[in-house]
C-alpha cells in the first residue's frame, strides 16, 4: 500500500546571484514496511527532498513545484500546523549526527518527554515510562538511568540509538532517516542497521534512507533511487540496480566503492565535479562527465520505464536501442 | 566543588590584599588630608596632635602595615570627616544603592528579554529595525545627558514624578526599602530609569544576537522535526542556550552598575555609596575610600562566583568536567 507519494517535486532556493534548483522534478513512492534508498552526492538534493516533505526547509527554500502526497493527504497544501501535528507524530526524522540534533542542555529525558507532550496528552509519568520503553527497544542499557544523561554523555552510537528511540515515541508510519550512520564505526553502524530493519519489519513502517554510501543501501533497503543534480537519474529494485546499472552515473557510482575494485589497480572514478547547481547543464546534467553522452542529451530528458525499474538515460547501458 | 570554592577565596584574599594595597598607596599619593581637616591657620602643635590621632605621622609602609592588621580585625578605621567607623558609614548607605541598581537590572532584564526574543525572532523585519535602532540610543547616548532629560521631561514639564531624593522609606517583610512607600517608588522610577538604559539596549542586542545565532543551528531544526511547538522552542530550547552569555554579562554588568550609581546618584541626589565616594575623595577621606573599594571587590567577587556556580546548573557540559 503506498505511503508516500512524491510526484514532480521542486525544491528551488531563489538567491540574489540565481536560482538553486535543488530539487527539480522528483518523483517516488514509498509503500509501508518498505525500506527506499536514497543514494547520490553531497549536493545532489537527496536531503533538501527529505525536508522538502516535512515542510522544515530553511529560507529561502520553497517548494515550488509538484504534490507530496502522505496517506492520501496533500502535504503541500495542509497548514503548519497540520504539519507541526504530523511531525513526530506520524513522519519521524533521524539526522546525521545527534551531538548537532539533540539539544546539548537538555536532558535525554526532557527531550523524550517533550516529544511526548508535542502530540499526546498524558501525565509525566507516562511520558516517562514511554520514553524509558522506547530507549529500551533500541537496546539502551539501563533505559531508566539513562533519561537523566545529557546527550554529550553518550557514546557516538548510543546517541544515533537514542534519536532512533525518539524517532519510534509514536510509532510512526514514515521515517526519513538522512545519513543516520555516516557518523559511526562500521561495527556499531551495522548494529544500528540490523536494529532498524527488524524494527521496520516489526512494525511495518516506510523508510527512507538517505545516504552516500551504496554498500549501506545495499544491505538495508528493498528498493534504491539515485540522485544528482537535483534530479532521480534511477530508481527500481536494488539488486537489479547495482547488478545491472542502466543509468552511467549509477554505474560510476558503484565502480567508484573500492569493495568493487580489483586488489592493485587503481581506483577507477567519475571524471570531473558534479556541475555548480547555478550552472547545470541543459538536458541531461551528468553529460559533461559521462563518456556516452552525444548532442541529443543536451535535449530534454524522459523517463523510460521499464517493469519496476526507470531510468532517465538516452544510453541506457545493457539495453540495445 | 569543594575544592573549586576554597581556590576561589583563596584567589579573593589575594586579590582583596592587592587592591587595598594599590587604592592606599593611590589615595596616599593624591595630597595629605590634613590640609582639608584643618584650618588653614592651625598651628605646628595642632597639627602635629591631629597626625598622630590619625596615624598619619607614621611612614606609609608601617601606616598600611597598621592598616592591614586592623582590617583582618574588621576594623577599617574611622572616617576623617565623619568621625564613625569608615565600614558603617558605607553600610549605612549601601542598601539605598543596591536597591537602585538591582531595580535597573531587574528593569532591564523585564525589558530587554522580551523586545531581544520580539527582535530576534523576526530578522529584518520593521520591528526589528526598529528595536535594534532605538537600542543605539540607549548606550550611545551620555549617562549624564540621559539622566538629565529625564529629569526635565518627567520632573520639570510634565511633573510627574520627583527629580530628587529617595523619599519616605517603608519597611516591607522587616527590610527597609523604597518599596515600602507609594513616595519611594516615585522617587525610585527616574533614577532607576536612568541606570537602567544602557543595560536595556545591552540586552536587547545580546538577546537577538542569541536568538539569530541559536535558531538556524540543528538542534533547533530537530526540535521542529520532532514536532515542538515554535513557544517550546524559543522559551526552553534557545532560551536556555542563549542564557549563559546573558548571565556572564549580568555579573559583570552587575558590578559596573554600581560604579555607574555614583553618575545616576550625583544627578538625582540619591543617597547611595556612589554619592558618598565622590564626596569622601573630594575631601580626601581615605579610610572611606579604601573601604569602599574592598566593599566592591569584594562584590565583584562574590558576584563572579555566584555566576560560575549558575555556569554548571545551565550547561551539564561544564558541570561533569568540574566532576
Amino acid at each position: 500500500m503506498t505511503l508516500l507519494e512524491v510526484n514532480g517535486l521542486k525544491t528551488w532556493f531563489q538567491t540574489p546571484w540565481g536560482t538553486i534548483k535543488a530539487v527539480d522534478g522528483v518523483s517516488f513512492t514509498v509503500n509501508k514496511g518498505e525500506i527506499l534508498g536514497l543514494v547520490g552526492e553531497s549536493g545532489s538534493g537527496k536531503s533538501i527532498t527529505g525536508f522538502s516533505i516535512l515542510g522544515l526547509l530553511d529560507a529561502p527554500g520553497k517548494v515550488v513545484d509538484g504534490t507530496i502526497r502522505f496517506n492520501g493527504e496533500d502535504l503541500r497544501a495542509a497548514s503548519a500546523a497540520r504539519l507541526r501535528a504530523l511531525r513526530g507524530d506520524r513522519i519521524a526524522m533521524i539526522f546525521q549526527d545527534p551531538m548537532m540534533t539533540l539539544n546539548p542542555v537538555l536532558t535525554i529525558g526532557t527531550q523524550m518527554v517533550e516529544t511526548v507532550f508535542a502530540h499526546r496528552k498524558a501525565s509525566h509519568a507516562e511520558a516517562r515510562a514511554m520514553a524509558r520503553d522506547a530507549l529500551g527497544r533500541v537496546g539502551i542499557p539501563r533505559p531508566e538511568e539513562r533519561l537523566d544523561a545529557y546527550p554529550h554523555e553518550f557514546s557516538g552510537g548510543m546517541r544515533q540509538r537514542v534519536a532512533i528511540a525518539i524517532a519510534l515515541l509514536h510509532e510512526p508510519d514514515l521515517i526519513i532517516a538522512d545519513e543516520p550512520t555516516t557518523a559511526l564505526d562500521v561495527t556499531i553502524q551495522s548494529q544500528i542497521l540490523s536494529e532498524v530493519q527488524s524494527l521496520v519489519a516489526e512494525m511495518g513502517m516506510g523508510l527512507i534512507w538517505i545516504s552516500h554510501d551504496l554498500g549501506v543501501v545495499a544491505g538495508l533497503a528493498n528498493r534504491i533511487a539515485v540522485m544528482y543534480a537535483g534530479r532521480l537519474v534511477e530508481e527500481g529494485p536494488v539488486d537489479p540496480v547495482l547488478d545491472t546499472p542502466r543509468h552511467p552515473y549509477t554505474q560510476g557510482l558503484i565502480s567508484s566503492t573500492p569493495i568493487a575494485n580489483e586488489r592493485g589497480r587503481p581506483l577507477r572514478q567519475i571524471r570531473g565535479t558534479a556541475p555548480p547547481p547555478l550552472d547545470r547543464p541543459q538536458g541531461c546534467p551528468f553529460q559533461p562527465r559521462c563518456d556516452y553522452a552525444d548532442a541529443a542529451c543536451a535535449s530534454e530528458l524522459t523517463e523510460t520505464v521499464v517493469g519496476a525499474r526507470r531510468w532517465r538515460c538516452l544510453h541506457p547501458l545493457g539495453v540495445t536501442a | 566543588m569543594t575544592a573549586f570554592i576554597i581556590r576561589r577565596v583563596l584567589q579573593a584574599v589575594l586579590v582583596l590584599i592587592l587592591t587595598s594595597m594599590i587604592v592606599f598607596v593611590g589615595v596616599y599619593a593624591i595630597g595629605d588630608p590634613l590640609e582639608i581637616l584643618l584650618a588653614p591657620d592651625a598651628s605646628m602643635v595642632e597639627r602635629a596632635q591631629v597626625s598622630a590621632s590619625l596615624g598619619l605621622d607614621k611612614p606609609m609602609p608601617v601606616q598600611y602595615w597598621q592598616f592591614l592588621v586592623n582590617a583582618l580585625h574588621g576594623d577599617f578605621g574611622r572616617s576623617f570627616v565623619y568621625n564613625r567607623p569608615a565600614i558603617s558609614v558605607i553600610f549605612e548607605r549601601l542598601p539605598a544603592t543596591l536597591e537602585l541598581t538591582i531595580t535597573a537590572l531587574t528593569m532591564s532584564l523585564v525589558i530587554g528579554l522580551p523586545l531581544g526574543l520580539w527582535a530576534g525572532t523576526r530578522p529584518k523585519t520593521l520591528v526589528d529595525e526598529s528595536i535594534m535602532t532605538g537600542s543605539i540610543f540607549g548606550f550611545s547616548l551620555p549617562h549624564f545627558w540621559q539622566g538629565m532629560m529625564l529629569i526635565m521631561i518627567f520632573a520639570v514639564w510634565l511633573g510627574w514624578l520627583p527629580s530628587t531624593g529617595r523619599g519616605e522609606i517603608g519597611t516591607v517583610f522587616g527590610v527597609r526599602t523604597s518599596f515600602g512607600s507609594w513616595d519611594g517608588v516615585r522617587h525610585m522610577i527616574l533614577p532607576a530609569i536612568n541606570l537602567s538604559l544602557g543595560q536595556t539596549a545591552l540586552m536587547i542586542r545580546l538577546t537577538r544576537t542569541g536568538v539569530q545565532e541559536t535558531m538556524p543551528l540543528d538542534f533547533v531544526k530537530y526540535a521542529r522535526a520532532r514536532g515542538l511547538s515554535e513557544r517550546r522552542i524559543l522559551f526552553v530550547h534557545v532560551m536556555k542556550t542563549i542564557l549563559i552569555p546573558i548571565v556572564t554579562i549580568i555579573g559583570i554588568e552587575f558590578g559596573s552598575l554600581v560604579a555607574f550609581a555614583v553618575v545616576t546618584e550625583t544627578i538625582f541626589a540619591w543617597p547611595g555609596v556612589g554619592k558618598l565616594i565622590i564626596d569622601s575623595i573630594g575631601v580626601l577621606d581615605r579610610p572611606v575610600v579604601v573601604a569602599y573599594i574592598l566593599v566592591i571587590v569584594t562584590l565583584f567577587i562574590a558576584i563572579n562566583l555566584v555566576v560560575d556556580v549558575l555556569y554548571s546548573f545551565l550547561d551539564p557540559r561544564i558541570r561533569s568536567r568540574a566532576r
